[in-house]
């Protein structure tokens, strides 16, 4: 039998994700790809995967899944969840591990990730990768166009999803250190494309208000209630595309955040879009959660951007052996002053 | 006055907006400056997507700055040459039958027309694809002719099936996949515009021409049956041009 990952239990919404479709949205497909593209880099950093490979996004509560191949190396990364290792299908209770770091996981044995306490998704990557076609150069799953990831749907009991390696390579495992998912405080934004469908005291209004997130909120589009945004000129307009963080707002005023699998293209005014650098961190945020936002200038936007890029450029190198604490290490080494040396000695390539 | 504005969405793409209107003129100037960007291939531009009044561009901003993607785009818009717009011309086949076309005496009775009088009025303009969008392959058909445009209807269906022929204000579409719907059904195609055999899923292309041939109900469940068996084969026979 090919190797691969057996669902016992799907979790809430588990889908294959990676860095999305590109390239497709003049053809009416939408973008996809995973909701925190910096928690699933890490994950597959961890694992040695290169940064888009494709991995299980899971939302809100983990999946059950039994080892059907000789031992998989995988890495949690995401929301705070319990991560267990229970040594059969038939065992209740097993190891606990955290995220942030590679678990090696044998034939037979299942990986349980409970309920979320914090944070909408985490990311399980595994060494290798799923043995998955693209389609449209992507393995994103794309629920409402029925196609990409696993037979385009989310994961349900039975599946067996193929692993490309049927064993974990043979070496020590890894862990993450010091990779900040910490939300900024307000969600910043560039006014427009259609600012001008908007009264001055509604632009205002956006920025001075903090937003909840509704219950309809899915990959599509965070649905936000909060204080009513006014039009002055109607909500229809004739349908133009719609880019990522795009925030909209149709006939009631209350404005969407279009995320991940938004449509390409709509026909409701968008006062204003979040900047690339606070998707991420907005992909994270619960239902129920609150959010602000924070106009910003474009170019205040672009530096922020290239700040995330940068900070994404440095995942690789926080990746450093489990049984190694960096820190105690570290201050040991600076009382000697041989700490440059020794930085190099112990951090993988 | 320019002809377009351009304008900031985020901090990764532009949209060269046109004007808020359904018209063939801002459609050819949109789909000319697609075909312009698709050919000069700009270092620092991912993605380019038209719509029915403007078009996007998905950039990388630390590889191309917004100041010059704009100024460029701006230059580009001088001389658009909306001439040169020429897209296929497919004839698709819809079946008008009421057992496939649930709102057709609705339309009938809006617009004070006879039903057959509705199909012949849907299924005798060719019809200029304004932009695929909103669904993978769905493609806006414009223009219906004005004694058929009625608003979407009040109580959107919450699925409606592959194929179906819709109609809302001057717009008419054929429904790629299932999928919730608001628009007027008023007939079902056999043809999907929506497969992933073909090399990039999709029928039609922004910038095509369509016209509607009526179809029996007993045509439709033949073409229904060798489109679903032999995918490949069936579409070079019910899609011939014009």
């Amino acid at each position: 039998m090919t190797p691969a990952l057996r669902v016992l239990a799907p979790g809430m919404m588990t889908t294959v994700q990676d860095l999305g479709r590109v390239g497709y949205q003049h053809l009416g497909v939408a973008a996809s790809g995973a909701l925190d593209p910096i928690s699933l880099r890490a994950a597959n950093a961890l694992v040695g995967n290169p940064p888009g490979t494709g991995a299980l996004e899971v939302a809100y509560l983990g999946p059950t899944v039994v080892v059907d191949a000789d031992s998989v190396r995988l890495a949690v990364v995401g929301a705070s969840a319990t991560i267990e290792v229970l040594p059969d299908e038939t065992a209740r209770g097993g190891t606990r591990y955290a995220s942030m770091r590679t678990i090696r996981v044998r034939r037979g044995e299942v990986v349980r990730i409970g309920s979320f306490s914090d944070g909408a998704v985490l990311y399980v990557a595994v060494e290798g990768g799923f043995a998955i076609e693209p389609v449209l150069d992507s393995v994103s799953t794309y629920i409402r166009g029925g196609f990409g990831g696993w037979q385009g749907r989310a994961l349900a009991a039975g599946d067996r999803l193929p692993l490309r390696r049927n064993a974990a390579s043979d070496c020590d495992e890894f862990r993450l250190e010091g990779l900040k998912l910490s939300p900024p405080a307000r969600y910043r934004a560039i006014l427009g494309p259609q600012s001008d469908f908007f009264s001055d005291g509604s632009i205002k209004a956006l920025f001075d208000n903090e937003y909840t997130v509704r219950p309809e909120s899915d990959r599509m589009g965070m649905r936000l209630v909060g204080h009513k945004l006014d039009h002055i000129r109607g909500f229809n307009i004739v349908s133009d595309a719609i880019a990522p963080g795009s925030i909209q707002v149709p006939g009631n005023g209350q404005p969407i955040v279009l995320l991940a699998d938004r449509q390409t293209t709509g026909g409701y005014p968008k006062i204003a879009t979040v900047i690339s650098a606070d998707l991420p961190a907005l992909g994270r945020v619960r239902i129920g959660g609150k959010i602000a936002f924070q106009q910003v200038t474009i170019e205040e936007a672009q530096h922020l951007r290239r700040q995330l890029l940068n900070e994404i450029d440095k995942i690789r190198n926080r990746i450093i052996p489990l049984d190694r604490n960096e820190h105690d290490i570290t201050a040991e080494l600076l009382k000697y002053n041989l700490i440059s040396g020794a930085v190099d000695a112990h951090s993988r390539a | 006055m320019p002809i377009c504005k351009v304008l900031v969405a985020g901090d990764t793409a532009l949209v060269v907006d046109f004007g808020d209107r359904v018209d063939l003129q801002v459609s050819a100037k949109v789909l000319s400056l697609a075909r312009r960007l698709n050919e000069l291939r700009i270092v620092g531009v991912n993605e380019i997507v038209p719509t029915i009044r403007s078009l996007s561009i998905y950039y990388e901003p630390l590889n191309l700055s917004t100041v010059a993607l704009q100024e460029r785009v701006l230059e580009l818009t001088q001389d658009l040459q909306t001439s040169e717009i020429s897209g296929r011309t497919w004839q698709l086949p819809v079946c008008y039958d009421a057992a496939l076309a649930p709102d057709l005496s609705d339309v009938a009775d809006h617009s004070g027309l006879s039903q057959s009088q509705v199909i012949e009025l849907h299924s005798g303009v060719t019809y200029h694809v304004y932009m695929l969008g909103f669904l993978p392959g769905l493609a806006y058909l414009g223009d219906v002719p004005d004694e058929l445009a009625l608003p979407r209807r009040e109580n959107p269906r919450p699925r409606i099936p592959a194929g179906s022929v819709g109609i809302a204000a001057n717009m008419t579409c054929v429904y790629p996949m299932d999928t919730p719907c608001g628009w007027h059904l008023v007939g079902r195609s056999p043809v999907p515009l929506w497969d992933l055999s073909r090399e990039t899923g999709t029928l039609l292309a922004a910038g095509d021409k369509v016209k509607f041939k009526p179809l029996s109900l007993r045509e439709y469940e033949r073409g229904l049956s060798r489109a679903r068996s032999a995918v490949r084969q069936v579409h070079p026979a019910i899609e011939n041009a014009v």
